[in-house]
């Protein structure tokens, strides 16, 4: 079953500006409120709104579970790759090597009152995308299975 | 003065959406009321000065719960039968 045109509609106009939202909450998650959990869990209710509006045929199409997985071991890997890095280069399990360096995400933070730089903060931000990535794919992936335990039933 | 009338506001629309979700017969509405309840009280943790939990409740109380909630109601019935 797939909800009315009105519903349809409304998630795709929707889906667009909530992925933004939460892409935003992720890569400002060391300047502002919220991270990759929260920027995650935004990302998600997106794909969560496409699932509920269209019918289980439909959301396999677009949605698939392969991805999804591989989204949320990528996002683990990333993030342990990362503290593993900076045993490589001879110092402590998470140490921030990338901070105050220059390059990537390493500028050093301006003195004072300042709107915020997203390039500072080393391996943070790096984390949080991990983070971010990971938890997109796995709430996404419990709505998923929630819907294809009923999808081979009859909807009433 | 401003910051009482907005809490005892959010507050009054707390109870109200809690008692809609114990009235409606359609469960639907009962979990769009459950959606509401979760929306204010998000509101009121910003009011609160914690925008993170905010974030956090408004992405997965009123999105995520809800969704799940649609999702049972779509393949079982939609109205509450009379109690027995």
């Amino acid at each position: 079953m797939r909800m009315s045109k009105i519903v349809r509609f409304g998630a795709d106009v929707l889906f667009g500006a909530i992925v933004i939202f939460g892409l935003y909450v992720i890569m400002h998650g060391h300047l502002t409120p919220g991270g990759g959990f929260q920027g995650g869990a935004v990302v998600a209710t997106g794909a969560a709104l496409v699932i509920v509006a269209y019918s289980y045929e439909e959301v396999i199409g677009m949605i698939r579970k392969t991805v999804l997985m591989a989204q949320e071991s990528a996002g683990l890997v990333m993030f342990a790759g990362v503290a593993l890095i900076a045993i490589g280069l001879g110092t402590t399990f998470f140490f921030n090597f990338l901070a105050n360096s220059g390059s990537l995400f390493g500028m050093t933070v301006p003195f004072g009152p300042n709107p915020g730089e997203l390039n500072t903060g080393g391996v943070l931000p790096l984390m949080n995308i991990a983070v971010g990535i990971e938890v997109w794919g796995g709430l996404a992936i419990v709505i998923l299975y929630m819907l294809s335990g009923i999808g081979k039933t009859k909807e009433a | 003065m401003i910051e009482t009338i907005i809490h005892i506001l959010v507050i009054a629309g707390l109870i109200v959406s809690a008692v809609l979700v114990y009235h409606f017969k359609d469960l639907l509405a009962a979990a769009l009321a459950s959606g509401l309840f979760s929306f204010l009280i998000s509101l009121e943790f910003y009011i609160l000065q914690a925008p993170d939990v905010a974030i956090s409740q408004a992405a997965i109380g009123a999105g995520l719960t809800t969704a799940i909630f649609i999702i049972a109601i779509r393949s079982t019935k939609r109205y509450e039968e009379d109690a027995p």
